[in-house]
């Protein structure tokens, strides 16, 4: 397939059958391949809306600034956009993200500000809030509560998953930002009656739950508990067993969000197959595992990936 | 058998620095009384006049109650309830 630049070959990822990991041929899960973007994750998409966006309302203009809290691949999508468009870009991330993403975005030409670990995203937002006070001049995207991030979900990612799989009964991604969730559940409960829209949430260790007062929680303003219909957590360690699973199992190579994601799935899928009920149910992979590998998450005994991830954001 | 609630490293200064804490009752709602009754004070940081806290995330075996019927949602002997602060979570 032929595009004009790499940030045409954005979207129309593949929609690939997990018929090993699925539980009969009338319970099945599909894979939606995000790590096929331009930089490798789903957020190629929500970066190029929300750049487009900023663009539009006259906010960026060239040479300008962006400033972003993202510890990772949000950055990472950025940084291609900027570097393309001519920005500058400031990545406000906690110091415990792996060194893969920090190089990486420092090749892209991205300046990176740290954040405390203890308190894992929330700190690093409150950070760039602070520098944004400061700079008024820089441009926050503020991924967590911009309504372009959920908007290209909501005009590609739901029509690609509906085009590819019209009798799907349930959707299940990552809860982040919750543009993903927000934008593909939007758009399928318009079209598919009954289809359930399924979070799957990272459980980290204590560290990144910090011990600060509880009345300074984080709740996404992208965040409408009324467009999913269940919400999972699930803990390191399930979700680096089912990372395992896709790639010893599918051959699929994916990072240990999509472990967690998949740890969803397969509870919905084997619910499903108990109420004999056919189901076929989408998941989203959000990137591919090269960025986790220094976190030891694929090598070793589970026990020694799990001790190895405690305190890292490996979502 | 009882039900295993997992309690935040912020609000175990309610639990005498404990972690796992057990609980009986049908309801979350009862469930959280019962402990309030041995740790006095957990139920206010839990609970207001609205129901559960904007930032408090309480989990059935993994599931956020949320979608389950909040304060209502049944629980039993063997359940485990996860206690957790909202957070932004990690790679975005």
């Amino acid at each position: 397939m032929r595009y004009e630049s790499l940030l045409d070959a954005l979207g129309g990822t593949p929609l690939v059958g997990l018929p090993r990991l699925s539980p009969s041929p009338d319970v099945r899960l599909w894979a939606k391949l995000e790590d096929r973007n331009p930089t490798g994750s789903v957020k190629d998409r929500a970066a190029a809306y929300m750049v487009a966006s900023a663009e539009k309302d006259g906010l960026l203009y060239p040479g300008a600034t962006i400033l972003e809290p993202t510890s990772g691949n949000t950055g990472i999508s950025l940084a291609l956009v900027a570097r393309l468009r001519g920005y500058k870009l400031i990545c406000v991330m906690p110091e415990n993200t792996s060194a893969e993403r920090r190089t990486l975005l420092e090749a892209y030409g991205a300046s990176i500000v740290s954040s405390p670990a203890a308190g894992g995203s929330n700190e690093a937002v409150r950070v760039a809030q602070g520098l944004a006070a400061e700079h008024p001049d820089w441009v926050m995207l503020y991924q967590y509560g911009n309504e372009a991030n959920a908007r290209a979900h909501y005009e590609t990612t739901g029509p690609e998953l509906l085009a590819d799989l019209p009798e799907i009964t349930h959707f299940v991604a990552g809860l982040g930002t919750s543009g993903t969730l927000m934008g593909t559940g939007r758009f399928l409960r318009e079209r598919v009656p009954g289809v359930q829209i399924v979070a799957a949430e990272p459980r980290y260790g204590e560290l990144v739950y910090g011990l600060r007062n509880l009345s300074e929680g984080f709740v996404p303003e992208l965040y409408d508990e009324s467009v999913l219909t269940s919400r999972f957590s699930v803990a390191s360690a399930d979700a680096l067993r089912r990372t395992r699973e896709l790639l010893s199992v599918e051959g699929l190579f994916a990072g240990i969000s999509s472990g967690c994601v998949l740890h969803a799935a397969l509870g919905l899928a084997t619910k499903a197959q108990a109420a004999g009920e056919r189901a076929d149910i989408a998941l989203l992979i959000a990137d591919a595992g090269w960025k986790y590998l220094s976190t030891g998450a694929y090598g070793g005994t589970l026990a020694e990936a799990e001790a190895r991830l405690e305190g890292q954001l490996w979502a | 058998m009882a039900i295993e609630v997992r309690i935040p490293t912020i609000l175990r200064t309610y639990t005498g620095g404990q972690k796992l804490i057990e609980g009986s009752g049908s309801t979350l709602d009862e469930l959280i009384a019962d402990l309030d009754g041995r740790y006095g004070g957990l139920r206010e940081r839990l609970v207001d006049d609205a129901g559960l806290r904007r930032f408090i995330n309480v989990y059935l075996n993994d599931e956020d109650v949320r979608f389950i019927g909040g304060l209502s949602a049944a629980v039993s002997d063997g359940d485990t309830v996860t206690v957790l602060p909202a957070v932004a979570g990690g790679a975005r």
